[in-house]
This record gives C-alpha cells, structure tokens and sequence, in this order.
C-alpha cells in the first residue's frame, strides 16, 4: 500500500480482492483517507463492493462483474470497461465507468447516480428502483426491464423492447428508439423533464441539449390484470 | 454457467506461440466449468491424401504402440501416431468411413473425436487448469483454436459430454448456454441419417449447423437459418480450418467479449481472461451484438 499524490494505492498485482474490499470498508474516515487507487484490476470481478464511506475510489483499468454494488455514498470511477452488473443495488453515491458497460448496469438500483460514458450493454438499469443513470452511448435490448422509479438517461440509441413493463421509473431517449416493450410509450417532453435532464447531464459531464431528449414512460396498463386483454399487451 | 475460449494469430510467423497466449485465457476460465474441459487446435493442413484423427480411450495406461501396430497391420496403411497419456493424434491416408469401421472393430475401441486435416481435438473430465496441463495445452502450435470449461446442467459428465463437439471434417463449436429443443433437432437429423454420440443438446448444435453446410450453405448461412431452428441460450464459437466465428442467441444471456489487435483476435466469456494478452491495452474491445455473426478468417 503506498500513498500517491494523497491517494492510498492498492495494487491488485500484489493484493487480493477480499484484501482491497476489506480494507475499503474499513475506518477510512477515521484514518483521513478520502481517495483510493486501485491499480491492476485486469478484469477481476466484486471489486469496491458494499461501500459505506464518504471516499473517492479510482479504478485504473477494466474490471469485472458486480463492480461497485451496493454501494452508499461513495464516488466510484471505473477508468475503463466494467463486465455485467455494474453498480447493482447501488443504494446512494456515483458510480461512474469512462468506458462500456457490459449487461444490467445499475441493475435494481436505489438510489445514486450511475454514468457510463460509452454504450451499457442489455437490461440497463433493469427493475431499477430509484437510482439515476445516464448513458453517453446506446443502451442494449429491454433496458428499464420493470423500472420502478429513477430516470435513465441515454444519449445514444436504445435497443429493442425498450421499458418493457415499466412501472414508475422514467427514460430519456436522445438518439433511435429500435422498439418499445410492452406498456411503455413515448410522451411528450414537459419543462419539468427537460429540467431533469439538464440536470442529470450536467452531473455526468456529458453535453447535449435537454430538447434532443424524448421521453418514455409507463401507459400503466398492465397495472391491473384484465383478463379480457388475453396476454394481449 | 460454462466458459468458452477462442484464439486466432494473425501473422502466421506467432503460430508457435498460439498455446503460450492462449494456455492463461484457458486455466481463468476454469471456475466458470470445473467439471470438465477441452481444446480444438487448427494447424497447417496435412497433405490432400492425408487426414488427421484425434482419438480418446478412458484408460490412461492404454497401449498406443500395440493399438499402432494392429492398425498397421490390419488396415494395411501407414500412419504417424502421436498419444498423450489418453490421447492419441493419428495422421494416415486412410479413409474416414475405412477407419471408422477398423476402429469400430477394436477391442477396447477408442473413441473418434475429430476428423480433418487441421483439427487436433482434446477433452476430458477434470479440472479444466488440470486437463491443460494433462495434455499440455501451453505447447500447442497453430493458427487458431476453440476452448471450452464445462459446468454440465442438461446431461452426463463424462469425457464425451465435453466439449468441443465435432461434425464432418475439420469442423467444431463450443457453446455456453442451453438449448431447449435439441430433441426436435436429433429426430430431425436422425431422419435424414445423421448419428449422434451423445444426448448433449450442444451436439445437436454442431450437426445441424454442419448439416446445413453439406447441403450447401456457408456457415454464416446456417447460423441464420439456425436462428429460427435453434431455440434457447447461446453463446457459440465455431471453428473450420481457415475460419473462426462466434454468436450469441437474440437474448445475449451468456457473455462474451472479444479483443482484436493487427496481431490477434481473442474471444472468451470474460474479459479477465484477456487480460494478460500483449496489447491488449490498446486493443478493440467489444462484446458481440445478439444474433450478429462475427466471423474471422485466415
């Protein structure tokens, strides 16, 4: 463990990751440590999992699956890929990824902020239950999957099967929309969403205008069972 | 859950170093299938009159000199035979349907994995890190090659059930995920002569798809017509002598990730299993589109 430019580094070359996730939740605070560099990380899976600190962690390379899950009030930066589930569950924080994301990022996610700078794979943001994330690429097949509240945001294009079954949660679409999923429709953009958008734009450091944006929200009609509708949705 | 590995050097000049790049992509994923495991290698082409057989015997004490010279004998042909413990690489001009009726014939009779005049078939039960260095998978030479960890889910472990399955000549595939209607698929084939060695639904994969291509479709044109006949989850990589092609199922349940350089083009479930690859930093990497059929040839 050395200390670089006020930052503790942990090299996982040399560390294991139960090493680097045991030391993380331990008293940071305490110990006045407010950054952390994680170097090596060469695609290793459940790195800075179940993060409970008010810490900036940097992760200098491609990592794997679960990066960041759980995670509360931490500020998480993935300086590359991250493969599936990225920031699953995240309850509070940022979790941000200077490349692509691979499959359900943000997956069921609370609460926080999420940013993928380049495109997330399929189920972004699936059965998200709070969070906010923004998307500087496209996003994959049945993303917002059950969304049950938050905003996604994707600058680029959306896949097929787009909010399929969506609940309560709300979606930005700036480029192509290749289909929507059951009971989600596009509605008409208010001054309240294109105020959302500029903000959650202006808090990934991503530049667009708010009035590219369409909005994509819930026709709630697969609320109640109709069992005159014969799985027709 | 399985893992699936696939390599291919570019400048035929590192095709002695394709086992030393591709050997740590192997063992990484030997957690995602600890039961059992295996490797096709595609080297230069034997002569036009020549063909390469991989065979396999349960019994690692087995007599490969005797089995040698009653093949010799018998057929009245020639042939180099290289084994490894279990293994045994075979190259003669003898006919595949001459030798498959001499091996039939045998008494313990091994078993044929692959036919061709590139492929070099290797698979067994173990772990997978154990069955790389049982039949020395760091020190394989060629152009490209298909790896595969097994974690079975829909039918037996045993040497046979792993992977890579083999059809026709120089022609294999691996395959993460499950298909829900390799039933349908077996009678259909069987109607039209086809056998099977296994209940693997991943076998009935590998037939149909070289099935389509002895009636005249191009691999990239069986696996469309195969996106309306195979039903489920997969993430297949297939191999031919001068071609290497993976695709994923129109959910895209089961990962891949590819990274190509000028020098290679890698492939595996994970990118963890990339990682130690020289280049790899600045390499393309992506994860494959569903139903979008990525091919790389020689």
């Amino acid at each position: 463990m050395a200390v670089v430019n006020s930052a503790v580094q942990l090299d996982l070359a040399k560390k294991s990751v139960r090493e680097l996730n045991q030391f993380l939740h331990g008293d940071l605070a305490g110990r006045g440590i407010q950054r952390v560099e994680v170097l090596n990380p060469g695609g290793v899976h459940n790195l800075a999992v179940g993060l409970d600190a008010d810490v900036d962690v940097d992760i200098r390379g491609h990592a794997g699956y679960f990066i960041a899950g759980m995670n509360k009030q931490a500020r998480v930066t993935v300086h590359g890929n991250v493969g599936w589930s990225v920031a699953e569950n995240i309850m509070s924080g940022v979790v941000r990824v200077r490349g692509n994301a691979s499959e359900c990022a943000a997956a069921s996610g609370h609460g926080g902020l999420v940013v993928i700078a380049g495109d997330a794979s399929s189920r972004c943001g699936i059965s998200m239950k709070g969070c906010d994330i923004v998307v500087g690429g496209s996003v994959g097949h049945v993303s917002a999957f059950m969304a049950q509240a938050g905003r996604l945001v994707v600058c680029g294009d959306a896949g097929t099967g787009l909010g399929d079954s969506l609940y309560e949660a709300v979606i930005y679409v700036r480029g192509k929309i290749r289909s929507l999923g059951a009971d989600a429709r596009e509605e008409p953009m208010t001054d309240a969403d294109r105020a959302v958008v500029s903000r959650l734009l202006d808090q990934a450091g991503i530049n667009h205008a708010a009035s590219e944006f369409k909005r994509v929200a819930s026709a709630r009609a697969l609320y109640h069972w109709n069992s005159d509708a014969h799985q027709a949705y | 859950m399985c893992g699936i590995i696939g390599l291919l050097v570019k400048d035929a000049g590192s095709r002695d170093s394709l086992g030393t790049l591709m050997a740590p992509m192997f063992d990484c994923m030997a957690e995602r299938g600890p039961d059992s495991a295996g490797l096709a290698v595609f080297g230069a082409p034997v002569d036009g009159s020549l063909r390469r057989y991989s065979l396999f015997v349960g019994d690692r004490g087995y007599d490969w000199p005797a089995f040698h010279d009653a093949f010799k004998e018998q057929t009245g042909f020639d042939g180099d035979l290289r084994p490894t413990e279990n293994h045994a690489v075979l190259v003669s001009a003898i006919e595949p349907p001459r030798f498959r009726q001499w091996l039939a014939e045998c008494d313990p009779a091994p078993h044929l994995l692959s036919v061709g005049r590139a492929i070099d078939v290797y698979k067994d039960e173990g772990f997978p890190t154990e069955v790389a260095r049982r039949y020395h998978f760091a020190e394989m030479q060629g152009s490209h090659c298909v790896g595969h960890t097994r974690m079975a889910t829909e039918s037996a472990v045993s040497p046979a059930h792993a992977h890579p399955f083999t059809a026709g000549e120089d022609f294999c595939l691996v395959h993460n995920g499950s298909l829900s209607n390799p039933y349908m698929l077996r009678r259909k084939l069987e109607a039209e002569g086809l056998c099977f060695e296994t209940d693997n639904d991943s076998e009935a994969a590998c037939r149909y798809l070289e099935w389509k291509m002895r009636q005249g479709e191009s691999l990239d044109e069986a696996i469309e017509t195969g996106f309306a006949e195979l039903d489920g989850f997969y993430t297949l990589l297939i191999a031919t002598a001068d071609q290497l092609t993976l695709v994923r199922d129109a959910f895209a349940c089961k990962p891949a990730v590819v990274a190509e350089t000028d020098a290679y083009v890698a492939i595996s479930s994970e990118f963890r299993s990339l990682a130690h690859l020289p280049g790899v930093a600045d390499a393309n990497i992506f994860e494959p589109l569903p139903e979008e059929i990525y091919s790389w040839r020689l």
